[in-house]
């Protein structure tokens, strides 16, 4: 492992050659904002929202400063006019699915982010895959995963495996930048015994499906499996 | 099995020896088109009447590859005269051997006949659709039953590997790929020679080559047609490649969806091995290789490099960030050097002509030829392999023949979904990798969609949005939740719920889609917004500011009305209606019931033209109405005889 010099908003750091960007940058002290990141776990580049510019032989790209390996002589910027507005538009499409996430409105204070923009839809999860990552990698046990692709993509925990696994873990409860309340709602679900008359008519309750994704804005709240529907405040 | 490169070249003269006694070869297209059309009957007619005049021993027929003119299948080469015939059908096989075959009578009607000119084109390379292009590598498909390897060895197949392998060392075929200036056909145009150097210099003793076979465009079938019709090309590109990079394992990722590829290229595979041309001391070079089959499971994000990677190794198929490249860390880990089919097919060309003869096709940075399915409002819907550089509007008047109908062309999407729409004042671009950047579009993989003045182009844009959005994997934030917000600003648009600032708001969005996606497919999923409203902003501020679709394409935008002096109560519209729209009757004036119409255009298009009553609206009221009570159509007296009789008999 050797040591590699590159400089990040201005600053000459040193840094070894295994770091990426953003390991660099915390290491000097630089701020980069992440969602997706935890530094347990292996880069995901998931969230982009730690984008930053690198200048490399004159070329400058945008680039994910979570997963980019640092080069010597790479010239890093990690805020600028065009950084800040792509972190700006980033954070208001999460935000329709997570308005009141402290993570998410630390952020859009600090890039002016309307949380109302886009049409709300209130899931809690942004997809950012720390309880998913944090199962596989730390716990190895796979107890919850991602399901389908695209616009119908949602966390799921599989049955099999929490009902062994996820009673006395709950590990990645803290770990969720949005709600904990979601990973214990997603659970419990995936736990909670169905009663025999209801076994037939609840088939959909069995997908264990994150709510407010497929049930036209109409939102569950967590508290136990209690289900009083909240009327998502849909926009537009 | 053969040992040599001489036990090889004895075969190919046998091969030869024994094909030039046949008195004529009988090719008929069997490709997935053509087989659409019937190609399946018009061979099996032929073996039935060749046999039956007792002409088996003279004549030789196979089912081929795809030779691109699919607009005219099921097409048939006779040779050795080169007679090609287009639509032909089982009726006219009887014909064509009694005729054609016999009597060496070429057949009028089945030729190749020139709108224009009505004048008649015997061989293939009279038609102007063939004789605008450079088919370097589709050429040859017409020639070849792609499940028999002879064929292919008929054609100099194979002796680009023996000059690789025996004449060359495998740093001096790597230069030769670099000198050729070949780039990626896959659709990022990164110059071959230098990926396969990368993968040649990184350390470690396991790797591996790849054919990238996941084509998944919509409208696009170029890897398909070479898949299908000439396997072997392929086969042979990669084991020259596997010789240049010094690996011994390789694999074909071809998508679930083309059962027929996957059947020709297993049964090339086996045939290759069978030959010696795979497995252990290739052709007695002592150089060790073998490929096997990986059939993806149907997601378009897989054609991504490094999502086929993963999906290869078992795991869901979703991109990851490079670097690392998969030249220094690919699959499982090892270096792997990934090519689409149309690269790897040019390959043994450029191993047997030499760099200099592939520099020849092409522009400065943009060499070789390059396939493109020529599909939509076009009169030759088909593929086409012009060297790059070509013009669009040579590819789209010479070689497509123009717009079909009398309409007037408006945009060509190149690039597949995530490709751009390009209008009529650039059509004389250079078609390259750069060119295109520069006029807001891709090449892509190389799909080509032509669209005249009844398509909407922010419907277009809706379009394949929708299709991004399906596809996206959904890892990364600015590519699912971007794409999807774009789709759903359209959708409102196309809608009549667009609204002041929706366009900048589509910009913004594109910005930060494209800059800060993880993979390609985030990073263009942007193009055909960003081209149409480029290039067709004011369609867009007049589906929002004025209500109204100009091709009236958009149902939410469109409302369709009855001209009450022109509607001859014929009933013709109110049949077809499948809404149960339209009131009226035997003598009354047709209407539309608005509340009940989905704007869906089938009166427009069954209302006789004499008549030519219904009328499409956008972006006005539609006028009420025309009261019930003067719905009566009065038409000119006429007394039929016979009630006149039965009068007088009263």
């Amino acid at each position: 492992m050797s040591e590699v010099s590159l400089q990040i908003d201005g600053r000459e750091v040193a840094a070894s050659d295994d770091m990426t960007i953003l390991g660099a940058a915390k290491s000097a002290g630089i701020a980069i904002p992440t969602v997706c990141h935890h530094e347990k776990l292996k880069p995901f580049g998931g969230c982009r929202l730690c984008t930053v510019e690198a200048e490399d032989g004159g070329r400058t790209t945008l680039v994910a400063a979570c997963v980019y390996p640092v080069q010597p002589g790479l010239v890093v910027r990690t805020r600028s006019q065009q950084i800040d507005k792509i972190r700006k538009v980033l954070t208001e499409q999460l935000l329709a699915y997570a308005p009141e996430s402290e993570v998410l409105k630390t952020l859009a204070k600090e890039y002016h982010a309307d949380k109302d923009r886009f049409a709300i839809e209130p899931s809690f999860c942004i997809l950012c895959g720390l309880c998913v990552r944090y199962c596989a990698e730390i716990k190895q046990k796979n107890a919850v995963g991602f399901v389908d692709r695209g616009p119908t993509r949602e966390i799921n925990f599989i049955p099999e495996i929490a009902a062994r696994e996820c009673w006395d873990c709950k590990e990645c409860f803290p770990l969720c930048p949005t709600s904990a309340l979601q990973a214990a709602y997603v659970l419990m679900k995936s736990l909670a015994p169905v009663p025999s008359s209801e076994r037939e008519c609840e088939k959909p309750a069995q997908t264990n499906s994150v709510p407010g994704r497929n049930q036209n804005n109409t939102l569950f709240a967590a508290n136990g499996g209690n289900k009083t529907p909240l009327q998502a405040n849909a926009k537009g | 099995m053969i040992n040599s490169p001489t036990e090889l070249e004895q075969l190919r003269q046998e091969i030869l020896a024994k094909r030039n006694s046949e008195k004529a070869r009988i090719s008929v297209c069997a490709g997935a088109s053509c087989l659409a059309m019937g190609a399946r009957k018009v061979i099996d007619g032929f073996n039935a009447e060749i046999e039956k005049d007792g002409l088996k021993n003279d004549v030789n027929i196979k089912g081929t590859g795809c030779p691109g003119f699919c607009e005219r299948g099921p097409i048939v080469v006779i040779d050795p005269e080169q007679i090609c015939y287009l639509q032909v059908t089982a009726q006219d096989v009887a014909e064509i051997v009694s005729e054609t075959i016999t009597k060496k009578k070429v057949l009028d009607r089945l030729l190749y006949s020139d709108p224009a000119t009505n004048e008649k084109a015997i061989r293939e390379a009279d038609i102007p659709f063939y004789r605008h292009q450079e088919r370097n590598i589709i050429g040859n498909n017409i020639k070849i039953d792609p499940k028999c390897i002879d064929d292919y060895l008929a054609l100099g197949g194979y002796s680009a590997l023996t000059k690789a392998l025996f004449q060359m060392t495998s740093e001096q075929v790597v230069e030769e790929v670099k000198k050729s200036g070949l780039r990626g056909r896959g659709g990022g145009g990164f110059p071959t020679g230098i990926k396969w150097d990368a993968a040649r210099k990184a350390p470690g003793n396991t790797k591996y080559v790849i054919v990238n076979a996941d084509e998944g465009d919509p409208g696009a079938f170029m890897d398909r047609a070479v898949l299908e019709g000439n396997p072997h090309s392929i086969l042979e590109g990669l084991i020259i490649g596997a010789y240049a990079i010094g690996c011994h394992e390789g694999y074909m990722y071809v998508r679930q969806e083309y059962p027929l590829a996957l059947e020709n290229v297993g049964v090339a595979i086996k045939q290759a091995q069978e030959y010696g041309f795979l497995g252990r001391n290739i052709l007695g070079s002592n150089f060790d290789f073998d490929i096997k089959v990986h059939r993806g499971a149907g997601a378009f994000v897989c054609g991504e490099e490094t999502a086929l990677l993963l999906s290869l190794e078992g795991k869901p198929g979703e991109p990851r960030s490079r670097p690392p490249y998969p030249a220094t860390s690919g699959l499982w880990g090892k270096p792997t050097n990934i090519n689409n089919v149309e690269t790897w097919a040019n390959v043994p060309l450029i191993i047997n002509n030499g760099a200099d003869w592939f520099n020849q096709f092409g522009t400065a940075r943009s060499k070789g030829t390059k396939i493109f399915s020529l599909v939509g409002k076009i009169r030759n819907t088909g593929l086409v392999e012009v060297p790059m550089g070509a013009t669009l509007r040579d590819i789209i008047y010479k070689i497509g023949d123009g717009i079909p109908g009398g309409k007037k062309f408006k945009a060509i999407q190149t690039g597949g979904p995530a490709g751009g729409c390009i209008p009529e004042e650039h059509l004389d671009i250079a078609v390259d990798f750069d060119e295109l950047i520069k006029a807001g579009a891709i090449m892509g993989s190389g799909g080509m969609i032509v669209m005249d003045e009844d398509t909407c182009m922010v419907d277009i844009a809706r379009y394949f949005l929708n299709f991004l959005t399906q596809e996206s994997c959904g890892k990364c934030s600015p590519c699912r939740e971007g794409v999807k917000q774009m789709h759903r600003i359209l959708t409102n648009i196309t809608e009549g719920r667009g609204k002041e600032g929706d366009i900048e708001l589509l910009e913004e969005l594109a910005m930060s889609t494209s800059s800060a996606s993880l993979c390609a497919l985030g990073k263009n999923a942007p193009n055909p917004v960003l081209s149409t409203i480029r290039y067709f902003r004011h369609e867009y501020e007049t589906h929002i500011k004025e209500k109204r679709c100009p091709s009236y394409t958009c149902q939410g935008l469109v409302s369709y009305y009855i001209d009450p002096a022109k509607c001859d109560a014929c009933r013709i519209c109110a049949r077809e209606c499948s809404s149960q729209a339209i009131i009226g009757g035997k003598n009354l004036i047709h209407i539309v019931d608005q509340a009940k119409c989905n704007s869906c255009g089938t009166c427009f298009e069954v209302c006789p033209t004499k008549f030519g009553a219904v009328i499409r609206i956008s972006g006005a009221s539609v006028p009420a109405a025309i009261p019930e009570e003067m719905r009566i159509v009065v038409r000119p007296k006429h007394v039929p005889k016979r009630p006149q009789q039965k009068e007088n008999a009263i």
